[in-house]
């Protein structure tokens, strides 16, 4: 029991550790990634191609004057960012970050939590991700931050209906909400791609809106909104909101290559490698590349795309993907009932 | 009206087809060609290392050159304050002393020769002006400054050095269409007085 404990708290913090590593490592990802795709060369000049400038953005922002408005409600402008950080980083403890390493005959799993009800902890999570950036847009008594916070919300909630239903659809072909076992699932190729296309389509979508993401990222629109909810922000504030959305995104990036990719799976590894303790070593470092080819997918996108007005986002929303999403319901259904898997 | 190319598309406020509406045709075909740009050469010239190469006929800096055994080859004629369209040179003029044979030329020399690097426009109206071959626009960049006093260039900024081998080089600007120009001058004057 005791070794259990102090196993589980350090996978705890390993996992902590490198979600704000990699979260760190995504701005210099995104900077890059972005210079590429315009023809640029992006940050080069702090260490070997431009590899330490996260640490010197990071010194930026605690270096930085802290500005806190005299007419803002100091504890609620403080606890914003607070709660978007922690909501952010409690999402990473259902994820499955590989199989499981066996030591000296104890089994030990790479899941920190393989709760029963994984997903919906995860919907809750996030959806409470939604105060963080409603309190601090409210709290910074600034009608830009204010209009920012409310779209953000309304976006968040909107989008939030979309990605449980294509999550419900999923559900239903796996007969389980722990993510652990939709994960174990997958094994061997069968990955829930196949079976639920429609369903990952919005579920992708939806975890774009959900991070604020291009074309999404109504909530920071400069151009109207001068920096949305975050403009009365500065300092390490600030640098919390930009990290938990880099943080978002990585969480994102996972729950969808774990819910839909396989998660640690990979086909026809196991003809290649029989120890077990490998294999998960190996299923991790899969799982790690889906993830990173989803953090680029991310990038690419919002490099690609205009962002949307608003009434377009809320009629893709609702008029689109949310219909889409219960014909998805359906259309599982009826073909589980022609299979023979629920009579 | 004739288009220019045939790249304009007519829009209007027609309503989205179906393909149009599903977005996710238009969002591929837009992914494709970004990322075709990221393996693309990059435009980037990494400047402090790698400097962009400039046309041979680039107008840059002013120079007053000296003649061959070093004298100021300029005589204050001011010919280039009157071609000056910016009206950005302004000299004055003095008389050779005995003994200056060396540092001037000939017997009229400019005592100052300023020119406003604000106001000039890099025309090179001065050197089609000059007939003694002395005002020569280079390849050098007039560098950044913050007070607007430093950009008014005096003779110490403008004159090249003495020495042989800090002659500014202005050949790359004689192509053959200057040196055709060029002849129409009256070319005595600037022959070496022996």
């Amino acid at each position: 029991m005791q070794t259990e404990i102090i196993y589980k708290s350090i996978l705890a913090l390993a996992v902590f550790g490198i979600t704000l590593f990699i979260a760190m490592y995504s701005t210099y990802a995104e900077r890059k990634i972005a210079a590429f795709l315009q023809d640029r060369l992006g940050p080069n000049r702090a260490g070997p191609f431009g590899i330490l400038q996260p640490l010197a953005d990071g010194v930026k922002m605690f270096m930085k004057e802290e500005m806190i408005p005299e007419v803002s409600n100091k504890f609620l402008f403080i606890l914003g960012p607070s709660i978007a950080m922690l909501t952010c980083l409690m999402t990473g403890a259902v994820i499955p970050w590989g199989s499981s390493i066996t030591i000296a005959g104890n089994e030990y799993s790479l899941q920190v939590a393989d709760i029963n009800i994984g997903i919906l902890y995860l919907l809750g999570v996030t959806s409470v991700g939604v105060y963080g950036i409603m309190i601090g847009g409210w709290a910074s008594n600034n009608k830009f931050s204010l209009l920012g916070a409310i779209r953000a919300s309304s976006q968040m909630i909107s989008y939030e209906i979309g990605m449980g239903l294509s999550i419900i659809a999923l559900i239903m072909t796996t007969g389980t909400l722990s993510i652990g076992e939709i994960a174990a699932q997958q094994h061997g190729g069968h990955w829930n791609v196949f079976y639920q296309p429609l369903g990952f389509l919005i579920f992708i979508v939806c975890a774009f809106a959900e991070t604020n993401r291009a074309p999404f990222d109504l909530p920071e629109c400069e151009s109207e909104l001068v920096g949305g909810y975050h403009t009365e922000y500065s300092s390490m504030k600030l640098g919390f909101y930009l990290f938990a959305e880099y943080i978002n995104m990585f969480i994102s990036s996972a729950v969808i290559a774990t819910l839909y990719f396989g998660g640690y799976n990979m086909p026809f590894i196991g003809r290649f490698i029989q120890d077990p303790n490998a294999l998960a070593i190996i299923g991790s470092v899969f799982l790690f590349c889906k993830i990173f080819f989803f953090i680029f997918l991310f990038m690419w996108v919002r490099w690609t795309l205009p962002r949307f007005r608003y009434d377009q986002l809320m009629n893709l929303g609702w008029k689109g993907l949310l219909p889409l999403a219960i014909l998805n319901i359906a259309i599982t259904g009826i073909v589980m009932w022609f299979t023979g898997k629920i009579n | 009206m004739q288009s220019l190319t045939n790249r304009s598309k007519v829009v209007g406020s027609t309503k989205m087809t179906l393909m149009e509406s599903i977005y996710l045709p238009a969002i591929l075909n837009g992914m494709m060609i970004t990322i075709k740009h990221f393996f693309r050469k990059k435009a980037t010239i990494q400047y402090p290392e790698v400097k962009r190469e400039f046309a041979p006929v680039y107008r840059g800096m002013h120079v007053l050159k000296r003649d061959e055994n070093g004298a100021e080859r300029c005589t204050a004629c001011g010919l280039c304050a009157v071609a000056c369209p910016a009206e950005a040179i302004t000299m004055t003029s003095a008389e050779r002393k005995p003994g200056e044979e060396k540092l001037f030329r000939e017997e009229k020399y400019a005592s100052t020769y300023e020119i406003n690097m604000l106001r000039c426009i890099f025309c090179g109206d001065c050197e089609d002006a000059c007939p003694k071959e002395s005002i020569f626009l280079t390849d050098r960049l007039v560098p950044s400054d913050s007070l607007r006093q430093r950009f008014v260039y005096g003779k110490d900024l403008l004159v090249e050095p003495m020495e042989e081998n800090k002659r500014i080089d202005i050949s790359k600007r004689q192509t053959k269409e200057v040196l055709e120009f060029k002849k129409n001058k009256e070319l005595q004057h600037n022959k070496l007085i022996e």
